[in-house]
C-alpha cells in the first residue's frame, strides 16, 4: 500500500482527487494483483454476510453455547416498538443491528471480523441501519468497506487490532474509527473529515481494557458493540459538521500503542482481571466449568477434567 | 507493515465466536487434514494454554473438528462439526496437555487413516492467522495463507535443485522455503510457499525425482 498514516492517506487522495475508497481499493488491487472488480466483489460478498448476520440476530435464536448471552438485539427491537427510544430512532436502530451481529457471533453464526469477531458488530450496525434510513444501495456500502478498511489498516500496523496485544481499544475501539470515518465519507465529508471522525472516536476509547467473562467473547463485548456503533455515528456527526480532532489522528493511534503496550496482561484478553474478575465474573466462569464437566460426562467431550 | 491486505482488515468470512479460537482452530484442523491427504479415520487432539482452558465457551474442539473434515472458516455447519465427524465414522480423543506448548494458543493433532498417520503442531496468533510449527515431528515455520508444499526427501545432495528447479520452470516463485532433517543423511523436510499453487502433474513429476519420499499440497486459499 502506498500509505503508512491517516495524513499520508488522506493527501494522496487530496492530491488525486480520489475518496479513500478509491484509494483503498487501487491499492488492494496492485498489492495482490488481483483485478479491481474482483476486489470489489469479495467485498460485495461480504457486505451481504453482514446484512444476513443483521437478520439473524434480530429473528433467530441466539443463545450462545456457554448460555450467557443472547436475545439482547431483538429486547431492544421490541422495545423501539413501543415508543420514541431515549437515542433517537436510527441510533437505536444501528445499536440494534450491531447487537445482533455480535450475537450471531457468540452463537456461532456467520460473520464478517471487522476488523475482529469481537467487534463485528459496530460496522454492520452502522452500514446496515443507515443504508435503510437513507435508501442506498449495496455498491455504496461496498465502497463504504474499502474506507473502513483503509482505516483499520493504518490503525492494525501503527497500534494494534487485538485484544490480547492493546485491550479492547484495539477492538472496539479500531472498529468505532473505522465506521465513523466511512460514514463520513458515505454522507460527502472530505477524507480530511473522515480522518479527523477517526481522531475524536478513538480518543474517546482509549483505555478500554479487554476483560471478557470466562474468556469468552460475550460479557462485555456484545454491550460494547451496541454501544460502539452509537459512538461512531455521534464521532462521524461531530466530524461533518467541522469538529476536528486537535491532537491528530495519526497521534492518537500513537497513543493508542502506548496505552496498549503498558496495560497489564490481565487486561488483554486473558479473563484474569477486569469484570472478567469481579465477583460475578467470577462466579459466571466457575459455573461454566462445572457445567462443562456435566455435559463432558453425558457425550464424549473433551475430557472433564480439563481446567 | 504486519498487515498488508485489506481483507485481513474486514474478514475473514467465519463462524464466531472468536477469529483466533474459532477461524484459526479451523484452519489448523484443515492444515492437519490436507498433510494426511484423506478423512482421517482417528483423530489424538492435544489442547494446550489458552486452547485448552477456553475451548469450550468458543466452540475450539467444534472449528477444530470441521479443519478435519475439511470445512471452511465461514461454514455453517462448524456448530454440528461433532455430528458431523459422527457420520463419517471418525474417532476423536481429546488430551490436555502438559506443560505450556509453543504459544498460549497451540494444538497438537495427530491422525490416522488406515496406514497413513499426520501429526502438526500448530497455534492461533490472532485473527484468525495461524503458526505451523511442525509437520510430521518435523520443524517448519509456515502460515497457511500461501499454497504450500511440504516434501519429505532423504538428506541428499541436489534435492533441493531439482525441486527449486521444477518450480522455476513453471514460472512459480518461492516466497518462503525451510528445510528440516533428523540428521545427516536422514529424512528431511522442505516446505515451500508458493505465490501460485501448481498444476496437479507437478506435484506427480516432484515424487517421481530422485531421493524424494512423499510431496503433500497444503492449500487455504482454495475453498473447500
Amino acid at each position: 500500500m502506498r500509505f503508512e498514516t491517516l495524513e499520508q492517506l488522506a493527501d494522496i487522495c487530496l492530491k488525486e482527487n480520489k475518496t479513500i475508497a478509491e484509494v483503498m481499493m487501487e491499492d488492494q488491487a496492485k498489492e495482490t494483483n488481483i483485478p479491481v472488480d474482483e476486489v470489489f466483489r469479495q467485498m460485495a460478498d461480504y457486505y451481504q454476510v453482514m446484512k444476513e448476520a443483521v437478520q439473524k440476530g434480530l429473528t433467530g435464536n441466539t443463545k450462545s453455547r456457554s448460555g450467557l448471552t443472547g436475545g439482547d438485539a431483538k429486547k431492544v427491537a421490541d422495545y423501539m416498538q413501543q415508543g420514541e427510544p431515549c437515542l433517537g430512532g436510527p441510533s437505536a436502530t444501528a445499536m440494534a443491528y450491531a447487537l445482533a451481529v455480535s450475537e450471531v457471533n457468540a452463537s456461532m453464526g456467520r460473520i464478517i471480523a471487522t476488523p475482529t469477531a469481537g467487534s463485528c458488530g459496530i460496522i454492520p450496525g452502522v452500514f446496515v441501519s443507515t443504508q435503510e434510513r437513507f435508501g442506498w444501495d449495496d455498491d455504496k456500502l461496498v465502497h463504504g468497506l474499502f474506507t473502513a478498511g483503509a482505516i483499520g489498516f493504518v490503525i492494525a500496523n501503527n497500534a494494534s487490532i487485538s485484544g490480547a496485544e492493546g485491550g479492547c481499544q484495539a477492538e472496539v475501539g479500531s472498529a468505532i474509527g473505522m465506521a465513523a470515518g466511512a460514514m463520513v465519507e458515505l454522507r460527502g465529508g472530505s477524507p480530511q473529515q473522515a480522518v479527523h471522525a477517526v481522531g475524536l472516536a478513538l480518543k474517546n476509547c482509549l483505555g478500554l481494557i479487554c476483560d471478557p467473562v470466562a474468556g469468552l467473547v460475550e460479557i462485555p463485548c456484545i454491550v460494547r458493540n451496541g454501544l460502539g456503533a452509537v459512538t461512531a455515528l455521534a464521532a462521524a456527526d461531530m466530524a461533518l459538521a467541522g469538529v476536528g480532532s486537535v491532537i491528530p489522528a495519526d497521534e492518537v493511534i500513537g497513543v493508542m500503542l502506548e496505552v496498549g503496550s503498558a496495560m497489564p496482561t490481565k487486561h488483554r484478553e486473558t479473563g484474569k482481571g477486569g469484570l472478567a474478575a469481579t465477583p460475578t465474573g467470577r462466579k459466571l466462569t466457575k459455573e461454566l466449568v462445572e457445567q462443562r464437566r456435566r455435559k463432558a460426562k453425558e457425550a464424549k467431550q473433551p475430557p472433564s477434567d480439563m481446567n | 507493515m504486519r498487515f498488508k491486505n485489506v481483507f485481513s482488515i474486514i474478514g475473514p468470512s467465519m463462524v464466531g465466536p472468536s477469529s483466533s479460537h474459532t477461524a484459526g482452530a479451523v484452519r489448523i484442523g484443515r492444515v492437519a487434514r490436507q498433510l494426511l491427504g484423506c478423512q482421517p479415520e482417528k483423530a489424538q487432539i492435544t489442547l494446550f494454554g489458552s486452547f485448552a482452558e477456553t475451548y469450550w465457551g468458543h466452540g475450539t474442539d467444534l472449528a477444530l473438528t470441521a479443519g478435519l473434515l475439511n470445512f471452511d472458516t465461514d461454514d455453517e455447519r462448524i456448530p454440528e462439526a461433532d455430528i458431523e465427524a459422527e457420520k463419517t465414522g471418525m474417532s476423536m480423543e481429546w488430551v490436555q496437555g502438559k506443560g505450556n506448548g509453543p504459544h498460549p494458543n497451540s494444538v497438537k493433532i495427530t491422525l490416522w487413516a488406515g496406514e497413513n498417520k499426520a501429526e502438526i503442531v500448530a497455534a492461533s496468533i490472532g485473527g484468525g492467522t495461524i503458526a505451523v510449527y511442525s509437520l510430521n515431528g518435523f520443524d517448519v515455520q509456515i502460515t497457511g495463507e500461501y499454497p504450500t508444499i511440504a516434501v519429505t526427501h532423504s538428506d541428499s545432495q541436489g534435492v533441493l535443485a531439482n525441486l527449486t528447479a521444477l518450480l522455476s520452470r513453471e514460472d512459480i516463485n518461492i516466497g518462503y522455503m525451510d528445510v528440516d532433517r533428523k540428521g545427516r543423511s536422514g529424512a528431511a523436510m522442505t516446505v515451500f510457499e508458493l505465490d501460485s499453487a501448481p498444476a496437479e502433474n507437478i506435484i506427480k513429476e516432484m515424487i517421481n525425482q530422485p531421493f524424494i519420499l512423499e510431496v503433500t499440497m497444503i492449500d487455504l486459499t482454495q475453498r473447500s
